[in-house]
This record gives C-alpha cells, sequence and structure tokens, in this order.
C-alpha cells in the first residue's frame, strides 16, 4: 500500500512538472509559428502602413525600443551599480537598512502603477508624451532589480580577499575598484543583462508615457512606438494583419529578451566555474 | 641580534567591540628579528592583538582601543592607518591571492593597489625576490603569468607570504598560517618562517603548542583578554612562572 | 584619505535618492488622487459602481477582481510548483534538471504582452470551450452561472497562474537545495520510502521556502497587467461567477486612462493606482514580517 502511494505520487509530482513545462513550450510554438510567416525584410525595414495596404513593418517600433532601452540603460546601469556597492558596502548600517527596504519596496511596486507616476512627474510638465519619459519610467523599475542583484553579487565575494588589500594599506576606495569590482565583474555583467532584458519586455509602464506613435520617430521629446506597445495595440485591432504582425512583433521580442538573458546565465555559468577550480 | 631591542610595544593597551572588552590592558614588548608566538585559547585575543598591530580590527563596526601600541617608537594609532600597513605584512588563516591577478601580479599587489609605478627591471627584481625569500621561485618562475588561483594550499600561501615580503616590510604578521593546510605544506611555510627572522619581525598567532614549541623564539600567552605570560618559548613551555599558563600547557584546558 | 571620503559621500547621495523616492512616490500618488479622494473618501473601496459617464466611481469592482484572480492563480500554483521543485530536485539527476529548470525559468521571462497575445488568441478559445461545457453541464454551481465568453476571470486566473509558476519554483528550489543531506538520510534508515520522507520531513521543513515562493507569486499576480488586460474582458461590474468578464485594478487603469476625459475620471483611476500601491506594499510588508517569524522559529529549533 505504501509502495502504491509512493509510485502515484512520483508519477503526480512528473505530472506537476510537465504541466509547468507546457505553457512554455505551447507557447513559443504559437510564437514562432504565427510570426514566422510575417517576419520578412519588410518587417524590418518598414514603417506601419495604414489599414489595407499591404507591406507595412514595425520598423519605428524597433528603433523606438532600442532608443528607449538604451537611455534606460544609460541612466539605470550606473546608479543602480552604485547603490548596489553601498548597500554591499554599508551592510548593518541603519540607513543602508532603509535604503534596502526602498528598494525592496520599489521592486514590488506594479509597473503600472510606476508609468502613472512618471506621467504624473514628466508627462503632464512637459506637455507631451515623449520616448524620455518612458524611459524613465524603465529606469525606475531597472534600479532597483540591478541594485540588489549587485549587491548580491558583491557580498559573495570573500571578505578576507577585501582584507588582503587592507593590509597591504589599500584604500577603500582602491580595494573597491581594484579587488572587490574585478573579482565580481563576471557576476555583474550577469546582472546588468538580465536587468535589460527584464526591462525590455515592459508595456505597462510605457503605455502613458512613451505612448506610441504610428510613425517613425526618433525624437526623444516626442511620442515615441516600441515594440511592447505596438504589440499590444495590433493584439486588439480586428484587422487580422495586424494581428499576424502582432505575432511577429511577438517572435523578436522574446528572441531579443531570450537572447540577453540566456547570455546573463551563461555568463553567470561560466564565471562560477572558474571560480570553482 | 640583540633581544633587547623591540619593534612592537604594547602600552596598557585595550580593545574593544562594542561593548565587549577583548584585550585588558596588555603590556608587552616584542623582539626585533625574532618570531614571537602568541598562543592562548579560542576567544583569548590573540587574532584580535594583532589585527591591532596593522589596525585591521578598526575596521570592524563598533571597535574601539585605548592605551599605546608603538612601531619603532612611532604610535600606531597616531599615524596614518594606510601608512602602517605598508610597513607590517599580513598573512591569513586561509591563502587568499586575488583571484583576478597572475601570480607575478599578486606579489606586486601591495604596489599596485597603492599606485606605486615601477620601472620594470624594478618589478621584475622585486618579484623574483620575493618568490626566492618565499621559497617558491622555483616552482612558478615559468608561469608567473598564470593565475594565482591555479596552484595548491601550500604553495598559495606561499605566494600571500611573497606577497607580504614584496613591499618591504620590518614586521610579518601570520594569523594562524598553516590551519588550512595540509602538514607536508605546514612543514614548509614553518621552516620558511624560521628562515625569514632574520630578515624580519615576525609574530605568529597559533592554536597548535607543538608548532609554537617548533618556530617561536618568545612566546606569549594569552587568556581572556589578557596577557599572562612572556618569555624565551622554552621557558614558558618548560618552566612556565604562572599556574596558569602550565594548565593550558598541560592540556587541563581547551 | 581624501578619496575614500569622497567614495563615502558618493554611496550615501545615491542612497538617500532612492530613499527619497519612494516616499515621494506615495506623495505623488496621493495628490494625483486628491480630486477622487475628497469625492469618495475610503468608502470608494467598498462602493461597487464604476460609470465614467455617470461621475460614479468605486472600487469594489476592480478590488475584488484582482483579488479573486490572484488568489485563485496562487492557491492553484501551490501544488504544481511544489510538486514540481520536488520533482527537480529529488528526482531528477543534475543534467536533465538543470535543462528543465532553465527552461521553466525562461517562462518568466517572456513579456507580459506576448502572454496576453498568446493568451488572447490561443487559451482563450480552448478555455471557451471548457467553459461552454461547464455551462451546459455545471449550471447550477454558481461559479458557472454565466453565459461563457472565454475571456473573464477563468482566463485571467489561468493566465496569472502560468505566469506565476517560474517565480516559486525558483525559490523553493532554492530552499530544497538547502535541506541537509543527513536528515533525509535519517528518514530512509528509519525505512520510510522517498514519498514519505519528502512529505513528512522534507516538506515541514521548507515550509518558510514555501512561504516565500507564496509571496513572491502573489506580488507578482497583484501588479501583473498586460496579460490580463488582453485577456478579462474589460467590464466594470462586479464578477459574478468564474465566467464573468471583469477588471482588476491594474488592468482598468491601462483601459481607461488614455481616454479618461473628465478631472474626476483621471483622479479616480489615480485613486486605483494608489490602492494598487498601498496593497501591494502591505502584502510585501506582511509576507516579510512573517517570513522573519517563521525562520526566526527555525534558529531556535
Amino acid at each position: 500500500m505504501r509502495k502504491l502511494k509512493n509510485l502515484i505520487m512520483t508519477g503526480l509530482l512528473a505530472l506537476a512538472t510537465l504541466i509547468c513545462l507546457l505553457p512554455l513550450l505551447l507557447l513559443l510554438y504559437y510564437v514562432i509559428k504565427m510570426g514566422i510567416s510575417s517576419i520578412n525584410l519588410d518587417f524590418f525595414l518598414n514603417n506601419p502602413k495604414p489599414m489595407g495596404e499591404a507591406g507595412g513593418g514595425m520598423l519605428n517600433s524597433i528603433i523606438g525600443t532600442i532608443i528607449v532601452l538604451a537611455m534606460a540603460s544609460l541612466i539605470g546601469i550606473p546608479i543602480g551599480l552604485v547603490t548596489g556597492i553601498y548597500l554591499a558596502e554599508n551592510k548593518g548600517t541603519k540607513l543602508a537598512e532603509w535604503v534596502r527596504l526602498a528598494t525592496e519596496v520599489l521592486v514590488g511596486i506594479p509597473s503600472i502603477v510606476i508609468g502613472i507616476l512618471v506621467y504624473g512627474w514628466l508627462v503632464k510638465s512637459m506637455k507631451t508624451f515623449s520616448a524620455f519619459s518612458g524611459s524613465i519610467a524603465l529606469t525606475i523599475i531597472m534600479i532597483p532589480i540591478l541594485a540588489r542583484s549587485t549587491e548580491e553579487v558583491l557580498l559573495m565575494v570573500p571578505h578576507t580577499l577585501k582584507e588582503a588589500a587592507y593590509a597591504l594599506g589599500a584604500s577603500r576606495w582602491k580595494t573597491q575598484w581594484m579587488i572587490v569590482m574585478k573579482t565580481a565583474m563576471g557576476g555583474i555583467v550577469s546582472a546588468i543583462l538580465s536587468s535589460i532584458g527584464r526591462i525590455a519586455g515592459e508595456t505597462a509602464p510605457l503605455l502613458f508615457t512613451a505612448f506610441g506613435n504610428q510613425f517613425f520617430s526618433t525624437k526623444l521629446f516626442r511620442p515615441i512606438s516600441t515594440l511592447p506597445i505596438q504589440i499590444f495595440t495590433y493584439a486588439r485591432s480586428p484587422n487580422i494583419v495586424q494581428n499576424r504582425m502582432a505575432w511577429a512583433g511577438s517572435l523578436l521580442l522574446v528572441g531579443m529578451v531570450l537572447v540577453l538573458n540566456m547570455s546573463a546565465k551563461w555568463i553567470g555559468y561560466v564565471v562560477l566555474k572558474r571560480r570553482n577550480k | 641580534m640583540n633581544s633587547e631591542e623591540t619593534t612592537i610595544r604594547a602600552k596598557e593597551f585595550s580593545a574593544w567591540y562594542g561593548d565587549f572588552k577583548v584585550l585588558k590592558n596588555i603590556s608587552l614588548s616584542i623582539p626585533t628579528n625574532y618570531v614571537t608566538a602568541v598562543i592562548g585559547p579560542s576567544g583569548c585575543g590573540k587574532t584580535t592583538f594583532v589585527r591591532c598591530i596593522n589596525r585591521l580590527h578598526e575596521l570592524t563596526p563598533g571597535a574601539k582601543v585605548t592605551g599605546e601600541l608603538r612601531l619603532n617608537e612611532k604610535n600606531i594609532y597616531q599615524t596614518d592607518p594606510m601608512q602602517i600597513r605598508r610597513t607590517i605584512g599580513m598573512v591569513f588563516q586561509r591563502p587568499n591571492p586575488f583571484p583576478t591577478m597572475t601570480i607575478a601580479g599578486n606579489v606586486m599587489a601591495g604596489y599596485t593597489l597603492n599606485g606605486i609605478r615601477l620601472k620594470t627591471s624594478e618589478y621584475k627584481e622585486i618579484v623574483e625576490d620575493s618568490l626566492r625569500k618565499a621559497a617558491l621561485w622555483d616552482e612558478v618562475k615559468d608561469k608567473l603569468n598564470k593565475y594565482g588561483t591555479e596552484l595548491s594550499g601550500g604553495q598559495q600561501q606561499r605566494l600571500c607570504i611573497a606577497r607580504a615580503i614584496a613591499t618591504k616590510p620590518t614586521v610579518i604578521l601570520f594569523d594562524e598560517p598553516c590551519s588550512a593546510l595540509d602538514p607536508i605544506a605546514t612543514g614548509k611555510i614553518e621552516e620558511l618562517i624560521r628562515e625569514l627572522r632574520s630578515h624580519y619581525t615576525i609574530i605568529i598567532v597559533t592554536h597548535n603548542m607543538q608548532q609554537a614549541g617548533r618556530v617561536a623564539d618568545f612566546t606569549a600567552f594569552f587568556m581572556m583578554g589578557e596577557l599572562i605570560e612572556f618569555d624565551r618559548t622554552e621557558t614558558v613551555f618548560t618552566n612556565p612562572a604562572k599556574s596558569l599558563t602550565e594548565d593550558y600547557i598541560t592540556g587541563r584546558f581547551g | 584619505m581624501k578619496s575614500d571620503k569622497l567614495f563615502k559621500i558618493v554611496l550615501l547621495l545615491f542612497g538617500v535618492l532612492i530613499l527619497a523616492f519612494s516616499v515621494g512616490i506615495f506623495l505623488q500618488l496621493f495628490s494625483g488622487a486628491w480630486k477622487s479622494i475628497q469625492q469618495n473618501g475610503i468608502l470608494f473601496l467598498i462602493k461597487q459602481v464604476w460609470d465614467p459617464n455617470q461621475e460614479i466611481y468605486g472600487a469594489l469592482p476592480f478590488l475584488v477582481g484582482t483579488l479573486v484572480t490572484a488568489l485563485l492563480s496562487v492557491i492553484f500554483s501551490l501544488p504544481l510548483s511544489i510538486g514540481s521543485s520536488l520533482f527537480l530536485n529529488e528526482y531528477i539527476k543534475g543534467g536533465w534538471s538543470v535543462i528543465i529548470s532553465s527552461m521553466i525559468d525562461l517562462l518568466a521571462s517572456i513579456p507580459s504582452v506576448v502572454y496576453g497575445l498568446w493568451g488572447l488568441f490561443v487559451l482563450v478559445p480552448y478555455i471557451r470551450i471548457v467553459e461552454n461545457w461547464l455551462f451546459q453541464n455545471a449550471r447550477l454551481i454558481p461559479l458557472f452561472n454565466s453565459e461563457p465568453y472565454g475571456v473573464g476571470i477563468l482566463s485571467a486566473t489561468v493566465i496569472l497562474l502560468i505566469m506565476i509558476l517560474p517565480y516559486s519554483i525558483s525559490v523553493i528550489k532554492e530552499v530544497l537545495k538547502m535541506v541537509p543531506n543527513d536528515i533525509k538520510e535519517a528518514g530512509y534508515a528509519l525505512g520510510a520510502n522517498k514519498w514519505e520522507v519528502l512529505q513528512k520531513i522534507v516538506l515541514p521543513y521548507i515550509k518558510s521556502g514555501i512561504f516565500a515562493g507564496v509571496g513572491l507569486s502573489l506580488g507578482r499576480a497583484l501588479g501583473e497587467t498586460m496579460a490580463v488586460t488582453m485577456v478579462i474582458g474589460n467590464r466594470n461590474a462586479l464578477p459574478a461567477s468564474l465566467f464573468d468578464p471583469a477588471n482588476t485594478l491594474a488592468s482598468v487603469i491601462a483601459n481607461e486612462f488614455y481616454e479618461a476625459s473628465s478631472t474626476l475620471h483621471v483622479s479616480s483611476l489615480i485613486y486605483l493606482a494608489l490602492v494598487l500601491f498601498v496593497f501591494s506594499f502591505l502584502i510585501n510588508f506582511m509576507m516579510r514580517l512573517i517570513l522573519k517569524r517563521i525562520n526566526a522559529g527555525m534558529i531556535r529549533k
């Protein structure tokens, strides 16, 4: 009887795993299947055409995504890294605990709330939607994530390495940059890549900040189209051609995000292997 | 060798971690160019004492000291800590070569970390000299560009010794340097320490009494933050003045 | 040393920046919602009519929508995430376990809007079939007693379920790895079989990890916007059954914010955002507190 129960449970557990795996496979299957037919040169080189005309593409969204991500990374990466260093260096002080609490609060904020916030701050005062406000929204999401993972990586550097450096007379500054950061570099690169991957897929915070744009634009202070927003719009459109483009856009977006996250994982893995030789 | 000459002098020196007084009014003179062992049961303050000498102790939040601690008559606590640390070398319990530096790089870390640039010829000279003094040159002379972490445990520890020697310190502190090593590597390090004392003043913290007996000329016995006895090693081990010392030596307590 | 002082100051500055930010967020939302707060007060939370045309605003439909979808998805994710974590950690060897775990991790990186797209065109038709069947045969159960549209609470719950699985799985796997081998071996030595050891020794040991996984999933489920918006049907009324179209706090904001005409409308939407913010914050906070308690209790043991 006990043997039977053991066997049944084993089966159920395997089933649970399968169920967890299934959606991923189904999702990737459909995204690839439905998207691949619409991925062609037109898709990459053209802007959206009015409904009814063939040959439209998502060039404006692709470029827009790149611009917004680049701006967000430019601001978010330095701030996230420095905050992470601060948390790691000052573990235990009262102020650091407050800051950590703040980062955890920020991480837990639903991204649409962040979008509303930036709307209130920037869009209203600038009187326009803009790529800039979109990037700021993404930056706000990126910073706490990057700060936390940077802190984690830095704390894994053995304390005894820092002591060895201090014993040689090095200053805190030098020790931080020449020893700690260098040792943690692989992990930090991994953390940066995955934080970019995280914000690349965000839509909600861009809805009321970058807003979207039917036309091609690279102006930083005007509305700009991004892949996630365009996918959202096209998905809900009654036009089948636009639906198909939503799939194609998804294929591209998923591909991008997967590449970022897998590189992050791979780098993390390589660093771990090298360390444990 | 004049045993009257002392490099490190402690006078009514006390240290705290927060409210906990870990060193109580230590007065001690460490003789120049000899090996002094610091022994005692766990928690007696021996490591803390040594970490006060190169001011690593104060890096812990809540750390405090009172009293005098002098290096060659200069008050350690009234001098810039980084300067002090550059004239004192330290070797830690677990070998800790910098994983992102080569063997040569590790040896010269004391210079690079302090922004001191050297001519290539000087650089090479110091690398070879330090590695020879650490009895490691023959084993690594062909792989100076390999990473420090690719060596065995004993070799890594000798690399750390070379790194400490490279900055030409007057004092070298060893904090239980062999506790992570196998007996053969331990033997090599002990031999090395005995050789090094002709050039440096050496203080070695150890929980292993036999090691103190093998390696040290002088021994200081600490217990519960106090210095119980300090004398030539043979005296401490064969004819201790204090009964506490005798109890510890004969193993009456841990 | 001068550079050390500078270093400390720069770090401090950034830390303070983040702190100031969090406080600023609450204030900003509060001021944006002020008009609606003045109008509706705290009773906003239990008013059940949301009608922009008549300028009547109440948050209850969305609170219910949010809570129902989030709680249901978390509850149903428990057996699945615990089950697969156990399977991946205890039943399969290294190589395959790593591969499958990585694949499940990938689920977490897929953008919400892509889940929404897939949900809308692939999942919803299937759910509609299931809903139809249930409607025909199980109508008596109030949960199934509405016209099946396909989009609605059920679809949103299923999509959320899929999206939160990788989070709790990764947390639970981490804790599983930390279970010391000797207590498992002690169980085997007493004659227990694999499942018994897992059920009676391992699971109780990782209670706090499971709780952490739940907390994480709940937080994620509450804030999820895009996928939910696309499959929940966008109806601003209290859902009476699983099949009813509805809205969550996040989805109604996403849906109506751009076209919100009057200032009261906008302000009410921001009020909803404030509610969502406070809600997530409180849940986050409580989870953390309870986790501390559990961990402290375990250390005492």
